[in-house]
């Protein structure tokens, strides 16, 4: 595999990255957002493998598997067993509407390009191309976590960040340090068990899992 | 064995020995049977043992050690010099005495209390050797705060009571107010340069401007837990709270060691002292000391009134390190010395009176349940030996020869009459002015404690019984108590009869601080004859003021017992026509402050409730209310409040909103580092 083939290869998935964090941003399913949200795991996962392979670095294999493992098996099927406890597979309602969503994102990830076109000119790595659509994805998922009012998407959106910044590692420098992504791993996985044990307590308080209800804790 | 008998590690071991009683005293049992039986003595042991390593670290070179302990690549730097080993000296000694007490003191506390008592007050005690052996800003900080903390839960040992938590928070405000400032001045001292070791500060070369800074940080921040005005509103509202041996060891060391601080970054750390910065701490100093033994004669409440009295012998110490800085700066190194000298000793002396006091008030307490004055009177028939004890440590606070309190006030005169050596005609004429606040300062210091003797312990009972325990009931202060009091007015009276050899070590002191001591002539002072400057102009000698007072006495005994005897006789009193007397047509103490209370009334914020004249059950009612505290302290709070009000504008409890924050900021950013 020649080095045009796998970058090409790496702008490809990437591209697919950025389709995903826009089909999540207009998806009103939550079955779907976590299926999604597995797909895109799967992507990263690719990307991941296809760096490594060209570039032979060999902490990136396990970065690798530790995605699959995590991303695209465990906390997906941890969040399915989670909707189906909570009996919560219905639509999603959001704070704006969901063309006005797509165009603020259209927006955002023009700002991400301009902001990640000096930066990439810099880099001499294979996937050089790539950060300013990590960035873009971060912060459209993001917005995601902002305009759902339910709080499964809201995880689900902050997972999908998590999966921008690990795209964005990748491609800027080779990813981070094994130690480092092994304790982001770990922080994501205990995140997702504390929101799972979060989720129990506020519908037991409030009948319901949506986050209106939790404006009446606010102090006057 | 070189390393075991060092000063250095000694000490170590000793508040290595403390933090291990802190740890053993939670060791599960039924009663806390360790706290119970051995923490305390095995503390008092501990206490002396760190009175002799203090004592011998004064005549040592200074040492150095460093602990493998702290973060990575930040290890704890400690050192051990004269100034280091005097202040070990003295928290040893003193809390030897407040272990003893405390031993009996605590005895009927349930096993739980118990327990944490005898946990915090241990780490209290550890964190403070830490606090003056630490050579660097970290070990000093980290020892800093803990102190704070573990005498935090001392105050709120009680924390079921409100008003012992908003003590406890007002306490701990002003402590973390102060720390910040210590803080920020190591910061401005190391200028950047990220090395905090004391060595490294010591030889930064600050500019003029930096250098004023650091000062004033440090001044407000070691203030702020010296109780200074217009910082010290937490004193009289933590002592009170407090248990008595825990008001002794923070009024006794706790300020001392702000003291310690002061001095330390001072004349140490910053160097090169200016006398404007001495006049600072002159001022400050003198309206500390004015205001806190004005507050302290309209008190009531023994402890309050006794905490006033901190504030005003911490502004006593501060009047001798100002007038030492003054001296300095103008080039008078030899007179600097002898005020840092006087600071120092009444730093001792204060330690050892006032924590004798507070013990002695936790006695009155633990026996009756009373800290009003109003309601005590003739004490002194059933606690005869706390009484004896009591008014030594009065004697010795109101500054009475032969006693501790006037060698060092003493002193602080004389460093004041060295004034006409200034060129700088303001502070030369300034100087003696303040030497009078500290004189009028001592005059109404014994006139609160005459106050406080003849209310509380002569007369007759104020309070009805029912209010009070039983007479039965009131006991005087069980042997290990007597033992811990009786050790402190031991102090006081070796304090106040030899020092002369103190002189000498306090001389070693300021030589390693300064570099300078006291004149030649001084040096030849005798155990008998104190010179503190040279013989031709003043000396002190307790043991003939001691002797002269025994044969005045004894004299006058005799011939009273030899020319009078036979001719008294016992019967009523003359009732001045009256049928009826009654406890109650005693002097009180708020009756007591009344001449003070009109000549200084503008400082006092009254609350009085006076009885009509065909009042059928007339009660007078005073309180005196700090104007602090609507000058300066609830104008911040007001402000504080009103200023979060707004911010809290930002919380409109909505998740989205609070999420667009951080996206805005996010953005923002990028935008910002592009």
């Amino acid at each position: 595999m020649g080095q045009s083939l796998s970058s090409q290869l790496v702008n490809l998935l990437a591209a697919f990255l950025l389709l995903i964090a826009f089909a999540m941003l207009s998806q009103r399913r939550i079955l779907t957002l976590i299926r999604l949200f597995a797909w895109q795991g799967a992507a990263l996962t690719a990307s991941t493998l296809i760096v490594a392979y060209t570039t032979g670095q060999v902490h990136l294999y396990f970065s690798a598997a530790l995605t699959l493992l995590l991303k695209v098996l465990l906390i997906p099927w941890v969040l399915h067993r989670l909707i189906d406890r909570l009996q919560i597979r219905w639509d999603v309602e959001t704070l704006i509407n969901i063309p006005a969503t797509m165009l603020i994102g259209i927006g955002l990830v023009i700002f991400a390009f301009a902001l990640a076109a000096p930066i990439s000119e810099l880099a001499n790595t294979l996937t050089r191309a790539t950060l300013g659509i990590a960035m873009a994805s971060v912060l459209l998922s993001f917005l995601m976590m902002i305009v759902r009012r339910k709080a499964v998407p809201q995880v689900i959106g902050f997972l999908a960040m998590e999966n921008g910044l690990f795209f964005a590692a990748t491609s800027a420098t080779y990813g981070m340090p094994l130690v480092v992504e092994l304790g982001v791993a770990l922080d994501v996985l205990v995140g997702t068990f504390i929101f799972g044990i979060f989720f129990f307590h506020i519908r037991e308080q409030f009948d319901s899992l949506d986050i209106r209800h939790m404006e009446k804790l606010k102090q006057d | 064995m070189q390393a075991v008998s060092s000063p250095l590690s000694g000490s170590l071991i000793v508040a290595a020995a403390w933090v291990a009683i802190a740890a053993l005293s939670l060791a599960p049992s039924g009663n806390a049977f360790f706290a119970r039986k051995f923490a305390f003595p095995l503390g008092t042991l501990a206490g002396l043992a760190l009175t002799a390593f203090g004592l011998q670290a004064i005549w040592l070179a200074p040492e150095q050690m460093t602990l493998p302990l702290g973060l990575p690549d930040l290890p704890f730097h400690l050192r051990l010099d004269p100034l280091a080993g005097y202040f070990l000296m003295l928290l040893g000694a003193v809390s030897a005495g407040v272990s003893i007490y405390a031993a009996g003191y605590f005895r009927d506390e349930t096993a739980g209390r118990l327990a944490l008592i005898a946990l915090e007050y241990h780490l209290f005690l550890a964190s403070m050797a830490l606090v003056i052996l630490a050579d660097d800003a970290y070990l000093f900080m980290v020892a800093w705060e803990t102190m704070a903390l573990s005498s935090y839960f001392l105050v709120t040992t009680d924390h079921k009571l409100p008003a012992i938590r908003s003590a406890g928070f007002l306490y701990l405000l002003i402590a973390h107010l102060g720390a910040i400032a210590i803080l920020l001045c190591f910061g401005v001292m190391s200028g950047g340069r990220g090395d905090y070791t004391f060595d490294a500060l010591r030889a930064a070369e600050l500019q003029p401007r930096w250098a004023t800074a650091a000062f004033l940080l440090a001044f407000f921040g070691f203030g702020a837990k010296a109780g200074m005005i217009p910082l010290h509103a937490w004193l009289p509202e933590a002592h009170p709270a407090a248990p008595s041996p825990v008001s002794a060891l923070m009024s006794g060391i706790m300020l001392k060691t702000a003291i310690y601080g002061m001095i330390r970054v001072i004349y140490d750390l910053i160097g090169n002292v200016r006398w404007e910065w001495g006049m600072v701490v002159l001022a400050i100093g003198a309206g500390t000391t004015l205001f806190g033994v004005l507050y302290a004669l309209m008190q009531h409440d023994l402890k309050r009134l006794l905490a006033y009295h901190s504030v005003e012998n911490i502004g006593i110490i501060l009047l001798g390190f100002g007038m030492s800085m003054v001296f300095v700066g103008f080039g008078h190194p030899a007179a600097g010395a002898l005020g840092l000298i006087a600071a120092l000793y009444h730093t001792l002396n204060h330690a050892v009176f006032k924590a004798l006091l507070f013990l002695g008030a936790g006695s009155i307490l633990h026996a009756t349940g009373l800290r009003n004055l109003n309601s005590m009177g003739g004490l002194i028939h059933k606690m005869p030996q706390t009484a004896f004890y009591f008014l030594v440590g009065a004697l010795a606070i109101s500054a009475l020869p032969p006693l501790n309190g006037f060698v060092s006030e003493w002193l602080t005169f004389q460093t004041a009459l060295q004034a006409p050596i200034l060129k700088n005609g303001v502070v030369r004429s300034l100087l003696p002015l303040f030497a009078a606040t500290l004189a009028l300062a001592g005059a109404l210091t014994a006139m609160c404690f005459v106050k406080v003797y003849g209310i509380a312990f002569l007369g007759r009972p104020r309070a009805a019984p029912t209010q009070v325990q039983t007479a039965q009931e009131i006991h005087d202060a069980g042997l290990m108590e007597r033992f811990g009091m009786a050790w402190l007015a031991a102090g006081c009276f070796v304090l106040g009869l030899f020092p002369t050899s103190f002189l000498l070590m306090l001389n070693r002191v300021s030589v390693s601080l300064t570099r300078q001591g006291l004149p030649e002539a001084a040096l030849e002072s005798n155990w008998l004859w104190l010179v503190p400057i040279e013989p031709a102009r003043a000396s002190y000698s307790p043991i003939v003021f001691l002797i002269v007072i025994v044969c005045v006495t004894l004299l006058t005994f005799i011939l009273v017992h030899r020319y009078y005897h036979g001719r008294v006789r016992f019967s009523e009193p003359w009732g001045c026509g009256y049928s009826e007397q009654t406890a109650r047509t005693q002097d009180t103490a708020d009756a007591f402050g009344q001449p003070i209370r009109h000549i200084f009334g503008p400082l006092y914020l009254m609350q009085r409730h006076m009885p009509a004249a065909d009042d059928a059950a007339p009660r007078f009612s005073l309180k005196i209310h700090d104007r602090h505290w609507y000058w300066l302290y609830l104008p911040i709070a007001r402000l504080t409040e009103y200023v979060s009000s707004k911010i809290a504008l930002l919380q409109q409890g909505k998740i989205s909103i609070y999420l667009l924050y951080s996206f805005l900021t996010l953005i923002a950013l990028l935008i910002f580092v592009r």
